[in-house]
Formats: structure tokens, C-alpha cells, sequence
């Protein structure tokens, strides 16, 4: 039966199963802090905004699978290459989602918050970046949605986790235990996907202000 | 500058604001949007910038906090000269409230009214007293509210705290940019009130702009009537500028009805009061109902211990009661004091007995008021008003300030 395959080698699978989960998770935190540091720079101006907004769009039409291959030149095999591909992918929804955070959020409250007497610097983290999280913390869960795939395609350039087990499948189809191969790397990500999810809705509950949060 | 009976170290000459022929040109613009104004705030004064929309009026206010950066000039704070400081650090020393309060709506009530004494480094403890003793101050109960979110509070309970936050480091100076105009009239009123009441408490320099002539009447111990460049076409105390407008520009902003916003002057605290029967809850009503025949009134006040009006009850509804009941009547028509007499009208008119209730301190009952009161204060007014302005709060000295730029 199919779970034998699973039995069989759950050492494996559990190991691939954790390397999958910290290469997204740990690219995501990167992604973040860079989707945000560009989106702090960018959000004031319109025409930078428009640039940002723009590169995220045609970012996300290059083919994961194409970058991951061209980057094995400068690169190499390995996790360089696939951090820096998952990464890549991170960062563009996060960043729309920063501008328009930013961005959306009502005038004159910036305002009071500069006719009091707090700087350029404070009002942007204290103020600004607080009533926009929500917004930036959805870009992040869609991010993680889609790296989850685009991680597994890094196994194309010997990447860490399960995308080894979907391409292995993939190169002897018709083999024993092929079909079963694919299955366990797809399924795997799916449950990856889903627990990364409800660990981001949780880190949502803890740090966005009851004073903002939807529907109380 | 005034002869204020309040002791002088509230008001230091420190906050008094001088504008010093300040111009904002904004690039493209061929007009400038404030064209060379010279503005005195005096200290401890409530002064109401006023004009059509467009006149420059917000603009002239920004420069004061330098939210706006002026083209030319100089602004003075006392005898400190401004313009070059850091702005964040001037800011800090002057409250700034806006429509609807600006609050932060990630922020509890209390961070909110928090954030300037932070920054200035007060310690955790003094900070919280600090918090409590304001909301206090604003008429929101600290226990009840400290915790609370702005989404979860009124308009009117939202401006409020945006006044208490505005007060948190007891800044000498106050900037108000319309900041009762998002919010219904009966509200408004209200807010009105309690911020002549705050100021008769803190007695700040504040700078309050509104496009409400009313307001402005209600309010302002000085209005300046701007037109389109911040020129200042009267600056004068509410009485002068009712009785004698400079031309035809500020008659028209005034409109019509001038007579009876002479009734905006005149508070309730400047006419006498009538008294009233009074009863407190567990009374036999007949007790309380044979008091009133004997005294000849139509109605009893029920106070509860702490001398707050209950409710108010006509001969018809105590003749049908056997014991007063504590229960709390939430349409009193009830006024404060420090109400104009044309407030106080305006709620006579709506109730039943024709009169309104006045309380005092701690909203304890002081009297009642009634039309015949204000049909004779109208009576008394436009006899003085033929004659001087011998109560206006300050003298001419600081009155016509020169009207500058006069290029046109």
C-alpha cells in the first residue's frame, strides 16, 4: 500500500519535511525585512511607489523554475541559490502590501501625530508601521502560500526539502514507488502550506492592536 | 495685559504668540496663501481665527507649530524667537488638536493621552496619574475609559480625549484646527461648554480655527476675520465685531440675526437664576407636590445625594406618584453655567416646562433658568451695547494689532 512508501522512509520525509518548513520560513523572515526596509524607502514618493508596484508585478510572472536554473551558474547547487529564488518570490507580494499599507492609511493622523512633536523617524514605527501591519501581514501569508511551491521547484538546483521527492518522482514515472514519490512531496508541502498559515494567523492575533483588528 | 482675577502664575507671558510679518508662498502659486501676517496671540486668551474656506486661516495655524514651514518671518513664543528650532521639540511644547481628535487608533485611551509626557521622559507613575487626572478633566470616567480604544468611544468622547492629549504635557500653548467639526450640533454644544469650562481651569494660549462664526462668538475672547491671504480684516473682541463690523465683508460673514447672537455672550452665569422647589428619592410625592403648591411652582427638581439634578417632575407626575423614585431622567433639559444664553434657549424651547435646569461644580444643581430671564438679559444687552463694552475681558492694547500687507 501507498503509506509502506511513507513508513518506509519517514526519516526521510520528516527531514525533508523540516528542511522545507526552515528554508521558507527563515527566506520569509528575510523577505519581510527587506519587502519592508524598500516599501519604508519608497512609499512617500508616487513615482518610486509606481516602480515598486511595478517590479512586484512583472517579478511575479518570471517562472521560478527558469530563475532557480539561471542562478545554479552565478551560484552553484545547493541552498544559495534557493534562498535566494524563494526569497526573491517573498518579497513581492510583501511588498505591495507595505506600500499600499503605508500608503492607505488616513492623512491626518500622520499629521496629529507630527503636530505633537514626533519625528519623521517615530511616527513611521510607532504609528505608521503599527496601523498598516495588518495589510503587510496578509502580503506575508500569501508570500508564504507561494514560496511553499516555488521552495519545492529549488530542488532543481539540489535545494533543501520535499521538492526532491517530486522530482525523483517525476524522473521515473512508471517506476516503482514513482506515483507515491510525487504524493508524498506534494501532499507534504500542502500541510507545510496549511501550518505555516495557522502559525501567521497566531503571530496576527498577538500583534495587531485589539484598537485595529477586524470585526473586534 | 488684563486685570484676570486669576492668579498671574498661570499665565505666563511666555505663551503669548507673536506672528512677526510671516508669509507662505507655495511654489506655483502667484498669490502668496499668508501674504506678510502680523498676529498677536495674548497669553492665557482664547483667540478664534475665522474666514471663508480657502483664506489661509489653517495655514496661519500650522506656521504657529511650524507644521508648516513659514516662507518669511518671524514666530515668537514669548520672547523666544522660533523659527529656527527644532520643530519636533516646539511642537512638544504646544498642544495640537484636530477633527475628530486624531487619535491613534491602535492605541488604548491612556497610550494616546500618553505619548507626549514619554517622549518628554516622565516617569511611568507620574505618566499614569497624569492620565487619569486629565480624563477627569475631559469628564470621562478613568476606570471606565482608560483602556478603551478610540473605535470603541463617541465622536464627542473621541474629541475629548484628542483635547485631554493635547493637555498631557500641560503645554502653555493650545492649536485647535476645527476640531468640532465632524461632529453632530448637540454634541458640538456640548464639547463647546466644556471647553470654556477646561479653559476657565487651565487658562492656556489657545489658537482655535473654524469656519462657524457662531463658534467663533461662543468661544473666542478675541476673533480675527480673515479674507483670502490671511488678510485680517477685524480683530476684535465678539462684542465689538457684532456691534460694529469693519465693513461690509465681515457683515456678511457674520449674517444675519446679529441681535440674537448677542445671546451668545451673555452666559448663563451672568443672569440671575430662579430658584426651585427641590426633593430627594424615598420622599412622600405628596410632601414634595404640597411644597410646590405652597410655593406656587409647577414643577420639583429630585436631587440625589451628591446634589445632581434626577429628574424633574411636574404637579401631574407626582400626584400620581407615591414615592419619589432615584431613577435618572436622560432628557433633562439641563445647561452648565458656563452655557451661552442662546444654548440655554435652545434647550428651554425643547422642553415641556419651558425653563432648563442650570448645574454648577460637579454638575450639582444651581437653579433654574427661564425664557422671561433671557427675553430681559436680550433687553439689558442691546441697552449696553448702545452704551460701551465696559465688560469686555481685555482693554484696546492688544485689540487692533495693525492690519498688515496692505498691498491691495
Amino acid at each position: 500500500m501507498w503509506w509502506n512508501f511513507v513508513v518506509d522512509r519517514w526519516p526521510q520525509v520528516w527531514f525533508g519535511s523540516w528542511q522545507h518548513f526552515s528554508l521558507v520560513a527563515q527566506s520569509l523572515i528575510l523577505a519581510t525585512l527587506i519587502a519592508l526596509l524598500i516599501a519604508f524607502v519608497v512609499y512617500g514618493s508616487p513615482k518610486l511607489s509606481s516602480v515598486a508596484n511595478g517590479v512586484s508585478a512583472v517579478g511575479l510572472t518570471i517562472p521560478s523554475f527558469a530563475l532557480i536554473g539561471i542562478l545554479i551558474v552565478p551560484f552553484g547547487f545547493g541552498v544559495t541559490p534557493s534562498v535566494i529564488v524563494v526569497t526573491f518570490f517573498a518579497i513581492l507580494p510583501i511588498l505591495r502590501n507595505a506600500v499600499v499599507g503605508l500608503q492607505g492609511i488616513d492623512r491626518a493622523i500622520v499629521e496629529s501625530a507630527r503636530g505633537i512633536g514626533m519625528g519623521r523617524m517615530r511616527t513611521l514605527l510607532t504609528i505608521e508601521f503599527p496601523l498598516a501591519w495588518p495589510i503587510i501581514l496578509t502580503g506575508v501569508r500569501i508570500s508564504a502560500q507561494m514560496v511553499m511551491g516555488v521552495a519545492a521547484v529549488t530542488a532543481y538546483a539540489l535545494g533543501p526539502g520535499l521538492g526532491g521527492f517530486i522530482f525523483s518522482g517525476l524522473s521515473r514515472l512508471g517506476g516503482a514507488n514513482a506515483i507515491e514519490s510525487v504524493w508524498v512531496g506534494v501532499v507534504g508541502v500542502v500541510i507545510l502550506a496549511l501550518i505555516l498559515d495557522l502559525l501567521l494567523v497566531g503571530l496576527g492575533r498577538l500583534t495587531i492592536s485589539r484598537g485595529i483588528r477586524v470585526g473586534k | 495685559m488684563s486685570e484676570n482675577s486669576s492668579p498671574p502664575s498661570e499665565i505666563p507671558a511666555s505663551s503669548r504668540i507673536l506672528l512677526d510679518q510671516v508669509t507662505k508662498r507655495y511654489p506655483g502659486q502667484s498669490k502668496p496663501a499668508v501674504d506678510g501676517i502680523t498676529l498677536e496671540i495674548p497669553a492665557g486668551k482664547m483667540v478664534m481665527l475665522v474666514g471663508p474656506s480657502g483664506c489661509g486661516k489653517t495655514t496661519t495655524l500650522k506656521m504657529i507649530n511650524r507644521l508648516i514651514e513659514p516662507t518669511e518671518g518671524r514666530i515668537m513664543l514669548g520672547d523666544e524667537d522660533v523659527t529656527n528650532i527644532d520643530g519636533d521639540q516646539l511642537r512638544r511644547r504646544m498642544g495640537y488638536v484636530i477633527q475628530a481628535g486624531g487619535l491613534f487608533p491602535h492605541m488604548s485611551v491612556a497610550a494616546n493621552i500618553a505619548i507626549v509626557p514619554k517622549m518628554l521622559g516622565w516617569s511611568k507613575d507620574r505618566i499614569q496619574t497624569r492620565v487619569d487626572e486629565l480624563l477627569e478633566l475631559v469628564s470621562l470616567e478613568p476606570d471606565q475609559y482608560r483602556d478603551r480604544f478610540p473605535r470603541e468611544l463617541s465622536g464627542g468622547q473621541q474629541q475629548r480625549v484628542g483635547v485631554a492629549r493635547a493637555l498631557a504635557a500641560d503645554p502653555p500653548v493650545l492649536l485647535m484646527d476645527e476640531p468640532f467639526g465632524a461632529v453632530d450640533p448637540i454634541t458640538r454644544q456640548r464639547l463647546q461648554d466644556e471647553l470654556i469650562r477646561i479653559q476657565e481651569e487651565v487658562q492656556k494660549t489657545i489658537v482655535f480655527v473654524t469656519h462657524d462664526f457662531d463658534e467663533a462668538v461662543k468661544l473666542g475672547d478675541w476673533i480675527v476675520i480673515f479674507s483670502e491671504g490671511a488678510h485680517i480684516v477685524q480683530y476684535d473682541t465678539p462684542e465689538r465685531i457684532l456691534n460694529a463690523p469693519a465693513n461690509s465683508f465681515v457683515e456678511d460673514f457674520i449674517g444675519a440675526g446679529a441681535g440674537l447672537k448677542q445671546l451668545t455672550l451673555n452666559r448663563v452665569r451672568d443672569v440671575e437664576l430662579a430658584p426651585a422647589i427641590t426633593g430627594s428619592p424615598g420622599e412622600k410625592a405628596a410632601d414634595v407636590l404640597s411644597r410646590i403648591k405652597e410655593a406656587g411652582h409647577g414643577h420639583a427638581v429630585i436631587l440625589d445625594a451628591h446634589k445632581r439634578p434626577l429628574s424633574w417632575l411636574s404637579r401631574r407626575q407626582l400626584s400620581r406618584l407615591d414615592v419619589i423614585p432615584a431613577t435618572q431622567d436622560h432628557n433633562l433639559p439641563a445647561v452648565i453655567e458656563g452655557s451661552t444664553l442662546s444654548d440655554a434657549l435652545d434647550t428651554m424651547l425643547v422642553s415641556s416646562a419651558g425653563a432648563a435646569l442650570v448645574t454648577g461644580r460637579r454638575k450639582a444643581f444651581v437653579g433654574v433658568i427661564t425664557v422671561e430671564v433671557v427675553m430681559e438679559a436680550i433687553t439689558r444687552s442691546r441697552k449696553a451695547s448702545s452704551l460701551a463694552n465696559g465688560d469686555s475681558p481685555v482693554g484696546t492694547n492688544t485689540g487692533s494689532i495693525g492690519v498688515q500687507g496692505g498691498t491691495e
